[in-house]
């Protein structure tokens, strides 16, 4: 994580994606810089899975989606809000993330073993993974993650399913994730968990990224009025 | 890992299956083209397994309709046919498709019906036993297969004068069945039924009916061996084939035959042997 | 009735060796048609599954109608290509079990390609992304959803064995009903009818039956252990 690093990541250039007859996301351009933390709020349908999406690859679109520096391969993850697990066991679900990850298999057990360490699941590894609580999946889904050592890692409201303690929890993962150099792109509709994590607020409606600022001058400034409404709606529960 | 022995697994159960599938090639045989009525009388049953102890060569019989196993024979896949109707098997010879016939054993046709006998017909007359049969309307079965059975009863009816095409009688059913249906058939309606003693003698489901017509020097009905001819299908097993007609027509072979016997009847009556 | 339970009871016990040729006949002929048709079923199924490609839709619809191919069809199909004046004589597979597995196989591709492509659909619709996501292709996916629903691939290849092992029409076509050759339960089955042997006949019914009866528990019974071990080897 190089300050020095002018250049973004990833970006966009006018990107859209048309679904039908709905624009799910209009002509985004965007920049997302090393070492960001940026998060995407808006009420459903709003267009953020859709972007994040796009950000990622997984889908189609109209426009320029450029990768920094294509020489250097860019390793991202994505975890959404419900993770979709094979039935096999959390060890074997983890392995094989690995593998299609591209880890060499030299490395593959060590890097297993650290990412259930990472995030608390080493007693199960030999467990389904399918009989795991919810934290505990979404803990799985960020081990997979991890394990792969991604320069950026998508997340699609993953705390969203989580009752408050294994909420906490996760939250604390994906920071300390964060800490480490890990630049995210998250989605939630939790404004406190926002404020809490952000470098980057992103507002959306109706497929338009509306507001784009630091947290501080987020809440302090004046905003357009769907994201004031936007804001009273939702403060009452951060 | 696991999948390994999952496909190691699946490999060795196609690789058992498989030799098993192959594996008929061991012994020699031929492959006969016969009648349902000479496989459902069980007259195979006891005559293929001594031809068997006497020469080694199995013989793999596929029972089917006279006139269906001559055109099997025709397209090859026969190496043997032994049949009951000598029009048909002469035609059969005459058209290249076989060396010459031979005769090997014959039983005659029975008429079959309700031991009540509503028509009338009990007695020695097949030609007019199915006049009446038109008169009265009752039901009879035919199995309308081009079979020897089929092909005989095609016979009689024009030996009396009815012609089928234009006049049907009322309870004229055709079934398209073998032998053994078309009694099931019969039994089940209480109809008429021209059948070979053979057949009739074997079948265990007869409710009400019982023999009404025989004697009849018309209901002879004999059987051939004809091999076929290796000119036309250079695979057929000539020697094998022809060990089974010769070993039939033996005195061997029709002293089995004779020996066949339900209830202390027998079924069929050896022809080769004066 | 009460004849046919006695008589198959006795035909069990006894271990009638004829009988047992038979059901092992039965069972060889079955499980090899289901192994080869099952597995280009399940082939097929994942190719129209994955692949997108212009006329999909058309053959999707010819799957369908395929699913009711009837046997006898089939049967008379087969028994022109293998016959020795057919495309296919030179084999010389004809009146063999080779040629019953063959029928049986074309009996139940249509089937397991049917299922198995409605199972990978919905399975694409959970998982297709996340797999996508961590860099798995169509075909690889396709390959781990398998493994993911492999129970309900079981099922399905249970149900291809039930359609083989049921079949009568075809299997007496092209195997010829050979005694101690291609003769199977179904064959013997309709044989012993013509024959007018009935108790006889709804016997071995009965025993056909009671065979695939035991092959069904003992997969259940599998299929209970291991989800109760929480099938913990992949």
């Amino acid at each position: 994580m190089s300050a020095m690093d002018a250049s973004p990541l990833l970006s966009l250039d006018g990107a859209s994606v048309r679904f039908g007859d709905v624009q799910a996301l209009q002509p985004t351009t965007l920049n997302i810089r090393a070492g960001e933390r940026v998060l995407l709020v808006g009420a459903n349908g709003s267009g953020k899975t859709t972007l994040l999406r796009v950000l990622h690859g997984l889908q189609a679109f109209e426009g320029k989606r450029q990768v920094a520096r294509p020489e250097l391969a860019l390793r991202q993850a994505m975890v959404s809000q419900r993770p979709f697990l094979l039935s096999l066991s959390v060890w074997h679900n983890l392995m094989l993330a690995l593998w299609l990850g591209g880890v060499a298999r030299a490395e593959r057990t060590e890097r297993a073993r650290q990412a259930l360490g990472r995030v608390g699941l080493s007693e199960l590894a030999q467990r389904p993974a399918r009989v795991l609580s919810g934290g505990q999946q979404q803990r799985l889904a960020l081990a997979r993650a991890w394990g792969l050592h991604p320069q950026l890692l998508f997340l699609d409201e993953p705390t969203a399913n989580l009752d408050p303690s294994a909420k906490r929890e996760v939250e604390a993962l994906i920071e300390a994730f964060a800490r480490e150099g890990m630049t995210l792109v998250m989605s939630t509709h939790n404004l406190g968990q926002a404020k809490r994590l952000a470098t980057r607020l992103l507002y959306m409606e109706a497929g338009r990224v509306l507001v784009d600022l630091p947290p501080q001058e987020f809440f302090n400034t004046a905003l357009p009025q769907e994201a004031a409404l936007f804001l009273k709606g939702e403060l009452p529960w951060t | 890992m696991d999948l390994k022995r999952i496909v190691n697994h699946l490999l060795l159960s196609v690789a058992l299956l498989v030799p098993g599938l192959a594996a008929r090639a061991e012994a020699p045989f031929i492959v006969v083209a016969s009648t349902t009525s000479t496989e459902q009388s069980g007259l195979f049953g006891h005559l293929l397994p001594a031809f068997t102890k006497d020469t080694g060569i199995e013989v793999r019989v596929v029972a089917v309709g006279t006139g269906q196993a001559l055109d099997m024979a025709r397209r090859g896949d026969a190496d043997v046919v032994f049949v009951h109707d000598t029009v048909a098997e002469e035609k059969f010879v005459a058209e290249g498709f076989g060396l010459p016939r031979r005769a090997v054993m014959h039983n005659d046709f029975v008429l079959i019906g309700p031991k009540s006998d509503p028509a009338k017909v009990r007695g020695n007359d097949v030609a007019a036993a199915l006049l009446k049969l038109k008169a009265t309307g009752q039901p009879f079965v035919s199995r309308g297969d081009k079979s020897g059975t089929h092909a005989a009863e095609l016979r009689y009816w024009k030996i009396a004068g009815v012609d089928l095409s234009t006049d049907k009688p009322a309870g004229y059913k055709a079934c398209g069945c073998g032998m053994g249906p078309a009694l099931n058939m019969a039994s089940s309606m209480n109809a008429y039924v021209l059948a070979d003693r053979g057949t009739w003698l074997a079948f265990k489901n007869r409710a009400d009916l019982v023999v009404l017509v025989e004697g009849d020097t018309r209901l002879f009905n004999p059987y051939g061996v004809i091999v076929v001819n290796p000119a036309k299908y250079p695979q057929v097993k000539l020697e094998l084939a022809q060990r089974f007609a010769d070993w039939l027509v033996s005195a061997r072979g029709q002293g089995v035959i004779a020996g066949y016997q339900i209830g202390g009847e027998p079924l069929f009556f050896p022809d080769a042997i004066r | 009735m009460r004849d046919s339970f006695a008589l198959a009871f006795d035909l069990i016990v006894h271990a009638d060796a004829v009988l047992l040729n038979v059901v092992l006949l039965s069972l060889r002929v079955s499980a090899s048609s289901c192994l080869i048709g099952g597995l280009i079923g399940l082939a097929v199924g994942v190719w129209l599954a994955v692949v997108r490609f212009p006329g999909q839709r058309g053959l999707v619809a010819l799957l369908n109608t395929l699913l009711a191919l009837p046997s006898v069809v089939v049967g008379l199909l087969v028994y022109l290509l293998l016959s020795r004046s057919g495309p296919l004589g030179s084999w010389g597979i004809l009146f063999t079990p080779a040629a019953m597995v063959v029928a049986q196989s074309i009996l139940v591709m249509p089937i397991t390609a049917a299922l198995t492509r409605q199972l990978l659909v919905n399975a694409f619709g959970e998982g297709g992304d996340t797999l996508r996501s961590m860099g798995a292709g169509p075909m690889l996916s396709a390959a781990l959803l398998l493994l993911h629903e492999r129970w309900a691939v079981l099922t399905l290849l249970l149900i291809a064995f039930g359609r083989a092992i049921s079949e009568v029409g075809a299997v007496m076509m092209v195997g010829g009903n050979i005694d101690g050759v291609t003769r199977v339960m179904t064959t013997s089955i309709a044989l012993e009818t013509s024959k007018g042997d009935l108790p006889l006949a709804l016997a071995l019914g009965l025993v056909l039956l009671l065979v695939v009866g035991l092959i069904n528990l003992l997969i259940t019974l599998a299929q209970g252990g291991a989800q109760q071990t929480g099938a913990q080897q992949s």
